[in-house]
């Protein structure tokens, strides 16, 4: 078990990404997370199946569609060019941007649970009581919705380490910039280098399996509702 | 009367049994797909095999093979990987040879550029450069000698994006993500391929010629249509294709033909 130089910068570069990511879709999918939950609106369906998608359909076929939207021909990449920030793809913000939606679900999903959990009146008392809106959601709901939380930033970070598809289609395997862990192992299998694979593998199964571990032992003593997720 | 409804699951069975045993499963090179698709085209005129097809890179090919993937023939995009192969003795001896050299083309999509590609390459005047992973792709290996060459490694390295296999490079520069790619000729070419910008062939003094090797596989010792296949692939007619679609001569065969 030795890993090069070159392996422990791919390392580097996925915790960067991953972080950045988590991050990111905590701020992002917490919204509609909360809209899905409490809307009655006829979007609702349409809503869910749309964050859903990234689940079922192959990474092949994301990656190669953002591949072609925030391409210069692109819609994603006429708008990033008209703001002057050239194209997304071979860039890291644009690994950001596809595992963004790659792992949506996985944020959106574990959040809305807990909020729907909660219930109305936990959020009614707290009207009565005088609280608004935004003091009912930071003093009431996020709380009380932690577990669910908890879950989404475990689950949304180790799902874009495991990311793999749409970073090959769209990376363009640049060292430091986009060339992450799992594609770092795809090339050393593809050049025959199976010894640095299966260093680098070993890593990756002992990272997902801590990782995943931790997610059930806080799962188990939470008894959290809506923890479910992935069983 | 129950029998009778089991007997015809029974010949049923045996019939995808026959139907199995005619097949050959093909691994094929990223790069050779075209032409092997127009390749099987012709030989299945004449003959009652069925060919399988797979595409992928030579190294996942490599990989699966040696863990006993249920191939008959691997068209590999290199020499290394047949060698390795029949070093670690899966492969039926004197099968192997070289069915096609390639060619490599530096390709743009832009019309802006047509017949400027190489001064636009020289000149660095492009945003990305695509090139197939030099570690994992022969393609890749001679984009870089090419580079080495011109002595422009040092200027553009910083542009390059690089595909795991010669499809992806296509990829990166037909949807505009990349100006200039170092792909396969025999990408370009071909009937049923749509032609768009332009491309710089590039000579083939600049690099080492990317001879691509063929083996039969241990597995395909008593299949008669992987055999078939094989003797094909050295006749003129299948020669002819492969040289349509932008192949050096590689055989005997194709040597006289040429001369």
């Amino acid at each position: 078990m030795s890993l090069t130089d070159g392996d422990m910068a791919t390392i580097w570069l996925t915790l960067r990404l991953a972080t950045t990511v988590t991050i990111l879709l905590l701020i992002f999918a917490t919204p509609v997370a909360w809209w899905l939950a409490t809307t009655k609106s006829w979007f609702k369906g349409p809503m869910s199946a749309i964050v859903a998608l990234p689940l079922v359909l192959p990474p092949t076929v994301l990656g190669f569609y953002l591949l072609l939207a925030m391409g210069p021909n692109g819609a994603i990449g006429q708008f990033t060019q008209a703001l002057g920030l050239g194209t997304l793809p071979f860039t890291f913000w644009g690994l950001v941007v596809a595992s963004m939606v790659y792992s949506l679900p996985f944020v959106v999903q574990p959040i809305q649970n807990s909020i729907e959990a909660i219930g109305n009146r936990p959020l009614e008392a707290a009207a009565t009581l005088g609280a608004g809106p935004i003091d009912r959601f930071f003093t009431v709901v996020l709380p009380l919705a932690k577990p669910g939380f908890m879950t989404a930033t475990i689950l949304g970070f180790a799902h874009t380490v495991g990311e793999f598809g749409i970073v090959l289609m769209i990376g363009g395997s640049i060292p430091g910039e986009t060339r992450v862990v799992s594609v770092q192992i795809y090339d050393h299998v593809e050049a025959l280098e199976y010894a640095q694979a299966h260093a680098l593998s070993g890593v990756m199964i002992v990272f997902s399996f801590v990782v995943l571990l931790m997610l059930y032992t806080f799962q188990r003593k939470r008894k959290a509702v809506g923890m479910t997720y992935g069983r | 009367m129950k029998f009778k409804k089991w007997l015809g699951l029974i010949v049923l069975f045996l019939f995808t049994l026959c139907a199995e045993s005619k097949s050959v499963h093909v691994a094929v090179a990223a790069n050779f797909s075209n032409t092997m698709k127009s390749l099987v085209k012709e030989f299945e005129k004449t003959s009652d095999y069925q060919i399988a097809l797979s595409f992928g890179s030579s190294g996942k090919f490599y990989a699966q093979i040696k863990q006993g993937a249920p191939y008959e023939l691997f068209f590999s995009a290199d020499q290394a990987k047949p060698d390795a192969l029949e070093k670690d003795g899966l492969v039926i001896a004197n099968s192997r040879f070289t069915y096609a050299i390639g060619r490599l083309a530096l390709w743009s999509a832009r019309p802006d550029f047509v017949n400027k590609i190489e001064t636009k390459l020289k000149q660095g005047a492009f945003n990305k450069l695509a090139l197939a992973n030099p570690k994992l792709a022969p393609y890749g290996a001679a984009a870089l000698e090419v580079l080495t060459s011109l002595a422009l490694i040092d200027t553009t390295q910083s542009n390059w994006v690089m595909g795991e296999n010669i499809a992806q490079t296509y990829q990166f520069v037909s949807s505009g993500n990349a100006d200039l790619g170092f792909i396969a000729l025999s990408q370009l070419l071909g009937k049923n391929t749509l032609q768009q910008g332009s491309y710089w062939l590039v000579p083939n003094i600049m690099h080492h010629p990317i001879k691509q090797d063929v083996v039969l596989l241990r597995s395909a010792k008593k299949n008669q249509g992987a055999k078939a296949f094989l003797d094909f692939m050295q006749t003129n007619r299948a020669q002819h294709i492969i040289a349509e679609y932008g192949y050096l001569a590689s055989n005997s065969l194709n040597v006289e033909h040429e001369l």
